[in-house]
């Protein structure tokens, strides 16, 4: 059976989630790599101005392709380089975040604590899952090149849970 | 004869066009798969394999550092121009096929490619460039050891086995490994790559080496990685290559490469 949830992903859906879940997310979610990630945690650490509102929102770990204004390859990115930023991000109030991969065991210990998920999709995949993003827009750092923000409005996004909010992880 | 024009294409068929050998791997380990989950996962990778070269669009947003690996025969005149046609032929074919700028330098700026080229010579006629889109996912998992000359295989199997579980499915499993054996340290990690360039879906010609080709998939596969849950086959073939080296020792370099493995190759006559 497959889950289907819209984002903003709230604490009390989530928490219903157990590891090897099968989801299809629709809505809006945000793209992020090492680089955007950094200088998106260096703005909250300053205290600035954000590009956009954290609060209940997905990050998906991804660095897409372009051809002319059309979006490429999409699949996700190894989410263990992200792990860094991670916490900052959850205090926050993002809700999820989305990549390939296992993660650091903290990580597992910070799903706990705020009640987050990470969704694992389908790696080397890139030309399926964009089939799934049904527009995107620029959000923020257009010099990062592909590790901009991108918003994508994705429909039936194909996501399997990797970890859940009790800290399991799908890798045991 | 337009070499970049040639270059162009091959460099696009590369990142878009999945190899006929991977495809006949992927094709035979869904045949064989029992587990409803991992047959899944691998007909959303076929699907994938099908969008992409329909759409003509990547098939997966890391275009890689795009390695060049040359052959260079007796009758070809091999100077900085021909790198640079080459080169423009790469960057052109990127460009066009709207691929990421994955390459960094240390002022921050955005590239194609860091101009990575592989050259060996032989005695035949002509030039065979094969490019080789190399995504860091799975570039992250190397791994080098020189052992001594006293070295088992068990020892030398066991590195390996280390270097995948360490790489655990971080690298978009099922994987194709390339092991190179021989020469010096970096000669080692290049043959590990000239490795994955050969066609898989054929058994080595060297017959010793086929049989411990073998024998690490199956070890390998019962480590019980998986791809996604520990289910399914980590790694759907091995291939080694081997080098003379010094007497003092024995390198092994391992590469890794997600189920993606992409390579084009084009033979010029001139």
């Amino acid at each position: 059976m497959i889950i289907r949830l819209k984002t903003p992903l709230l604490k009390k859906d989530l928490v219903k989630l157990k590891v090897k879940d099968e989801i299809y997310l629709s809505g809006k979610i945000y793209t992020m790599r090492d680089r955007s990630s950094q200088l998106l945690v260096e703005l909250i650490k300053k205290k600035k101005k954000l590009p956009i509102k954290l609060n209940e929102q997905v990050i998906y770990y991804c660095g897409p392709n372009f051809k002319g204004k059309t979006l490429g390859a999409c699949g996700p990115t190894t989410s263990r380089r992200m792990d860094i930023y991670l916490e900052r991000l959850l205090k926050e109030g993002i809700s999820a975040t989305i990549g390939k991969g296992e993660r650091n065991l903290f990580v597992r210990d910070l799903c706990r604590k705020y009640r987050s998920v990470y969704f694992l999709t389908y790696g080397g995949c890139g030309a399926y899952l964009r089939e799934r993003v049904k527009k995107y827009r620029l959000i923020a750092f257009p010099h990062l090149g592909s590790e901009a923000i991108y918003e994508f409005e994705v429909e039936d996004f194909p996501l399997i849970v990797g970890i859940d909010t009790e800290g399991n992880s799908i890798r045991g | 004869m337009n070499l970049e024009k040639i270059i162009k294409e091959i460099a696009i068929k590369a990142n878009i066009e999945l190899r006929k050998d991977v495809k006949i791997l992927l094709k035979e380990a869904l045949r064989k798969e029992k587990n409803e989950k991992v047959k899944k996962i691998f007909k959303i990778i076929m699907e994938n394999t099908k969008i992409a070269s329909q759409e003509r669009i990547a098939l997966c947003q890391d275009t890689g550092l795009p390695l060049v690996f040359l052959e260079v025969g007796r009758d070809v005149n091999l100077n900085y121009s021909l790198i640079e046609k080459i080169n423009k032929g790469v960057i052109s074919g990127y460009k066009t096929a709207g691929f990421r700028k994955s390459t960094i330098d240390k002022e921050g700026k955005l590239s194609y490619t860091p101009k990575i080229f592989h050259i060996e010579f032989t005695s035949a006629k002509g030039l065979k460039v094969t490019i080789f889109p190399k995504g860091f996912g799975s570039e992250a998992k190397s791994a080098l050891q020189v052992f001594p000359p006293s070295a088992k295989r068990e020892e030398i199997d066991n590195f390996i086995i280390e270097t995948v579980k360490n790489a655990d499915i971080d690298a978009c499993p099922p994987y194709f490994i390339g092991i190179g054996i021989g020469g010096d340290a970096s000669f080692a990690l290049v043959l590990a790559k000239k490795a994955l360039c050969e066609d898989l879906s054929r058994p080595n010609k060297d017959k010793e080496l086929a049989k411990w080709e073998k024998s690490l998939v199956k070890k390998i596969n019962s480590l019980g990685i998986g791809i996604i849950e520990k289910k399914g086959p980590t790694v759907l073939a091995v291939r080694i290559k081997r080098y003379p080296t010094h007497i003092a020792g024995v390198p092994v370099g391992v590469n890794i490469s997600c189920h993606a493995l992409r390579s084009a190759t084009v033979k010029i006559n001139f």
